[in-house]
């Protein structure tokens, strides 16, 4: 039971969408609470979210700067004991930057930022997601950095589960392989999510908490990102 | 420059009192007179300037009075004709004169709203025109209180088949989706078209919305001697050093490339830290009043601030953070650099405001304060004065024009052109093709292209995105505290500037019909304006003409409709080489919708449903899209407006959406019901099978624009319930057809049969293969 669990979502100077993940929960019954980047004490949170945004700007390179902040030291030590932490679109880029997951974010391949409902193919379950692999999911993607990209021993590693897993991949309507190269953003691979070997790390470029209410979204694939972990950590399993 | 200077001795300077302190003389009387000239002054308000200080101005002074004084800061060339607009009203809390006009929306909430240009800039550099031109309107919103929750764009371009046209648009587009995407504000709607009018001067309009509860409205103002003046935000540096005389108000001619320094450059991210800044500290009431710096710095932020408040101020510009090295007084007073705003505070809460923004990684500097003196006081360091004069010369006593004007003589000319010999296509396969034509129409076609860079979701109140109604959807409410209602506001930004400028009085009114027309379609009621009024030189009589008459016909259409306009601005010398722009009085309503559950979109819902038009059409070629498209023309009597007939077609129209009768609603405008027709189906991912009966020409019965007609859809056995209410209201009306599946396409009898496919591909693809990323 999701109900009562308690999500603390990280604020980074520019984070834009702490807001709507703080929403999304509400609408799940999901107590969020938000924590400053200046912060170093998570209370009792028992799982974390990165929201999206532009932290620090995005200057320099999106998420770099952030993965300074004091609280990612913290959140570094809450993801090494097990405990779920999830990256949304800037969140997933800062928690490449801060080697909690592999690979890196690069700009989108026609170096224009997109803001589209885009189709989602299951891949792999990890601690935030728990779905038949090939089940097919709509979400928004909103990004200019989401161009997902690794080396080929990472992208091996990945495939092996040692380097962590592929959670998503963008796919066509009827969830088939996009061609080569047919990623929105072109991410390798068609790669949306990611999570770490332990599967309690995960991040992913589209938004989750866009799509939770029926009156303003696209979709209503999001509540599962939100509800899966929360059985676990109220039942205690992590 | 003269260094000459006459020392003023004795230190009459107090703590906020200065009286009759003088400042240090650094022109003599011809010098002065010069670079008055220099910095846009005509040479009878220099005069005017030397009367009302009673003695040579200093450069600073110069500089101040040339920026206040400026087209774009004083509306010396419009302030007579915008008293036509109505601006009040029972929903009005905030009309013209402030940063931004505000109305309640019910339920204790209220919005902000205002639409502003940032033409000039965005034609020298378009990605950071734009984008600063979505910061400035940000920052009216915020400092009226008001979270910012939506941004629009209203953009003209010349055509795309120019390389420095798609360097304009894409720039723009760009720039409006990095700016507005970092902040977290959606932009969730727009309007764009393309025409050689615009090619040596495109038109970069932005309007924001902000959302508050009633009660936290605040105004820019400085009030209560010793009160502190606390600059927040950025450093200050030279960019856009006259941008508003400079810039906004010249015209362009072969010295523009040379102005770019005069650009501003944005920081999206500190505008974001400044927004949560100051939205906390407005929270938490430390502040007495809080102004933005746009255009003219710091000069046209303070000098309002005190001018509303009939207070002085007394302002060191050693004190003003600077990103350069030896910046002159004048130089800090005026300078554009971005995202800065001035708040007035006591001197004991003066501690925690600054608190509050060193908390958010803010500069906040305590730069002077408020004395009784009225005057308008700058130093530089504690001994120098390089500037008294007072306060509301600069803006009471800015000069006011009334220009003579005439009609130009193409006028009648167009009005009266013979279309007769035209060749219309009448063969089904070249209807068809026509039709398929204006689709993809960098005018008509889909817009995706622009709207997929802005993040049009953030914030999860978008309720109808881009591309599927007529206007925008807003939820009323504060994701993420808990605070949400049942209403919703619609928004539309709409100008035909091709109608403004065969006949700039109805063309103007035709402009808040189709805009109201267009938040009816949602099944909200209008209730509000904000305009944006671009137009070429007010000194040239055939032009401002064209603004006489656009302001007098869109002041009539606000009384008609019952919407007041609460704010605006107005941008003249929208000029290159001598050649005025078409006449652009571009219009922002907002409408409020009591039942979010309630709102409408366009696209047909399923096979089956009975496709019904609402109105007539009439044989009303000229000025149409048509015309353009096909024959190149820009001629002819633009569409009758009937304003008694266009407000209840709307008022209709929302009943029928209130009741949850009809399916969809979208409005016939560019293009006509051809388009109308084939744009809901595109929306529906569905067909029609219909026949237009009307005794007109194919041509005219598929592409005439006339006005006040809705394309409505209903589910068949609803559709008696409809034809019943639409006999009882006494409007025109017929019904079409029905409905399809896509793969039956799109078939009007005798005159269109195209696949659903055809379609498709004419709407999206143009944009991108324009652009090159097909």
């Amino acid at each position: 039971m999701a109900a009562g669990a308690k999500v603390g979502v990280v604020v980074f100077p520019g984070s834009n969408c702490e807001q709507d993940v703080a929403y999304a929960c509400e609408q799940l019954g999901i107590t969020a609470r938000y924590l400053w980047h200046g912060e170093r004490d998570l209370g009792d949170c028992q799982a974390l979210v990165l929201p999206g945004g532009f932290s620090y700007g995005d200057y320099l390179r999106a998420g770099a700067v952030a993965r300074f902040s004091p609280v990612m030291e913290e959140v570094i030590r809450f993801a090494e004991t097990g405990r779920p932490v999830l990256g949304i679109c800037n969140g997933f880029q800062i928690l490449t930057e801060a080697h909690l997951l592999p690979g890196a974010l690069i700009r989108n391949a026609r170096l224009k930022f997109i803001c589209r409902n885009v189709a989602l193919r299951a891949e792999a379950s990890c601690d935030w997601l728990d779905l038949p692999q090939g089940t097919v999911l709509h979400l928004p993607i909103n990004h200019g950095e989401g161009n997902y990209y690794c080396d080929p021993s990472t992208l091996e590693g990945l495939r092996d589960g040692t380097a962590g897993r592929v959670i998503l991949r963008y796919c066509e309507e009827d969830g088939a392989d996009l061609p080569r190269h047919g990623a929105p953003n072109g991410a390798l691979d068609a790669i949306a999510g990611v999570s770490n070997a332990a599967g309690n790390v995960f991040g992913l470029m589209p938004h989750p908490e866009r799509a939770v209410d029926p009156q303003a979204s696209y979709t209503t694939d999001g509540p599962a990102f939100f509800t899966t972990v929360l059985a676990l950590v109220t039942e205690g399993v992590r | 420059m003269s260094t000459q200077a006459e020392e003023v001795t004795g230190d009459k300077r107090g703590s906020g009192t200065v009286l009759s302190d003088e400042p240090v003389r650094d022109l003599d009387a011809e010098t002065a007179a010069r670079l008055a000239v220099e910095l846009g002054l005509a040479p009878d308000e220099h005069d005017r300037i030397v009367e009302l200080l009673g003695r040579t101005p200093t450069t600073t002074e110069l500089y101040i009075y040339s920026l206040m004084w400026s087209e774009h800061c004083s509306y010396k060339h419009s302030k007579k004709y915008l008293r036509l607009f109505p601006t009040d009203g029972p929903a009005v809390l905030q009309g013209p004169g402030e940063n931004a006009g505000v109305i309640s929306v019910g339920d204790g909430w209220a919005v902000a709203f205002k639409m502003e240009s940032h033409n000039h800039p965005s034609a020298i550099e378009p990605f950071q025109g734009a984008a600063t031109g979505i910061g400035g309107i940000i920052r009216d919103i915020f400092t009226m209180g008001a979270r910012p929750v939506a941004c629009f764009d209203s953009l003209r371009f010349g055509t795309l088949d120019k390389p420095r046209q798609r360097y304009l648009f894409e720039g723009a587009v760009a720039g409006i989706g990095a700016y507005g995407n970092c902040l977290g504000v959606p932009t969730i709607g727009g309007e764009v078209a393309f025409d050689e009018a615009y090619e040596g001067n495109c038109l970069i309009g932005a309007m924001a919305v902000g959302l508050m509860r009633e009660e936290r409205l605040t105004l820019a103002t400085a009030s209560g001697v010793g009160n502190q003046l606390i600059l927040i935000g950025s450093t200050t540096g030279r960019d856009g050093i006259g941008g508003a005389s400079v810039l906004a108000s010249q015209e362009f001619d072969e010295g523009a490339e040379a102005k770019r320094p005069a650009v501003q450059v944005g920081d999206p991210f500190t505008e974001k830290l400044l927004i949560e800044a100051c939205l906390e500290l407005l929270d938490r009431g430390l502040l007495v009043g809080l102004g933005d710096l746009g255009a003219a710095g710091l000069t046209s932020s303070a000098s309002e601030m005190a001018g509303r408040a009939g207070v002085g101020l007394d302002i060191d510009v050693s004190k003003v953070p600077q990103r350069e090295l030896a910046m002159q007084p004048f130089e800090i007073m005026v300078s554009e650099s971005q995202e800065r705003m001035l708040a007035c505070a006591t001197p004991e809460l003066t501690p925690e405001v600054l608190a509050v923004c060193e908390k958010w990684g803010l500069r906040a500097t305590v730069i002077g304060s408020v004395t009784d003196t009225g005057q308008f006081v700058v130093r530089e360091g504690a001994d120098k004065l390089v500037c008294s004069l007072p306060a509301l010369s600069l803006t009471d006593d800015a000069p006011l024009y009334d220009p003579p004007y005439t009609e130009p003589a193409y006028i009648q000319e167009l009005a009266n052109a013979n279309l007769s010999g035209l060749a219309h296509p009448e063969s089904v396969e070249e209807l068809s093709a026509a039709l398929l034509q204006l689709l993809a129409s960098p005018d008509i076609c889909d817009k995706r292209w622009i709207y997929e860079q802005y993040d049009h979701q953030v914030m999860c109140n978008t309720v109808v995105v881009p591309g599927a109604a007529d206007a925008a959807v807003l939820r009323i409410g504060d994701t993420g505290r808990g605070q949400m209602t049942t209403r919703a506001i619609a928004i539309s930004t709409d100008c035909n500037g091709r109608y403004v400028y065969l006949n700039p009085r109805r063309g103007a009114a035709l402009a808040l019909a189709e805009a109201c027309r267009n938040v009816s379609c949602t099944g909200a009621t209008p209730a509000a304006v904000t305009d944006c009024l671009n137009f070429g030189s007010p000194e040239k009589p055939e032009v401002y003409w064209t603004f006489v008459e656009a302001v007098t016909g869109l002041a009539e259409a606000c009384r008609s409709f019952d919407v007041p306009v609460v704010s605006g601005n107005v941008s003249f010398y929208n000029e290159s080489f001598g050649a005025p722009i078409y006449p652009t009085p571009t219009i922002g309503v907002v409408g409020i919708l009591t039942d979010v559950d309630q709102h409408m979109t366009q696209g047909f819902a399923a096979p089956g449903d009975v496709i019904v038009l609402i109105g007539e059409t009439n044989d009303e070629l000229g000025g149409s899209a048509y015309l353009k498209e096909r024959f190149g023309l820009a001629a002819g009597e633009i569409p009758a407006l009937d304003f008694d007939l266009e407000r209840e077609v709307q008022s209709v129209t929302r009943e029928l959406i209130a009741d949850g009768i009809i399916r969809s609603a979208h409005d016939c405008s560019e293009g006509g019901l051809a388009v109308a027709l084939a744009e809901s189906c595109l929306s529906g991912g569905l067909g029609a099978d219909v026949a237009f009966d009307d005794e007109l020409s194919a041509a005219a019965s598929l592409f005439s624009e006339t006005q006040s007609r809705v394309l409505v859809s209903v589910a068949l056995e609803r559709a008696d319930e409809l034809i019943d209410r639409l006999e009882a209201s006494m409007l025109p009306f017929s019904v079409l057809g029905e409905v399809t599946p896509a793969e039956a396409g799109i078939r009007i009898l005798d005159k269109v049969a195209i696949s659903f496919e055809e379609a498709r591909a004419a709407y999206e693809d143009t944009l991108p293969r324009l652009m090159g990323d097909a």
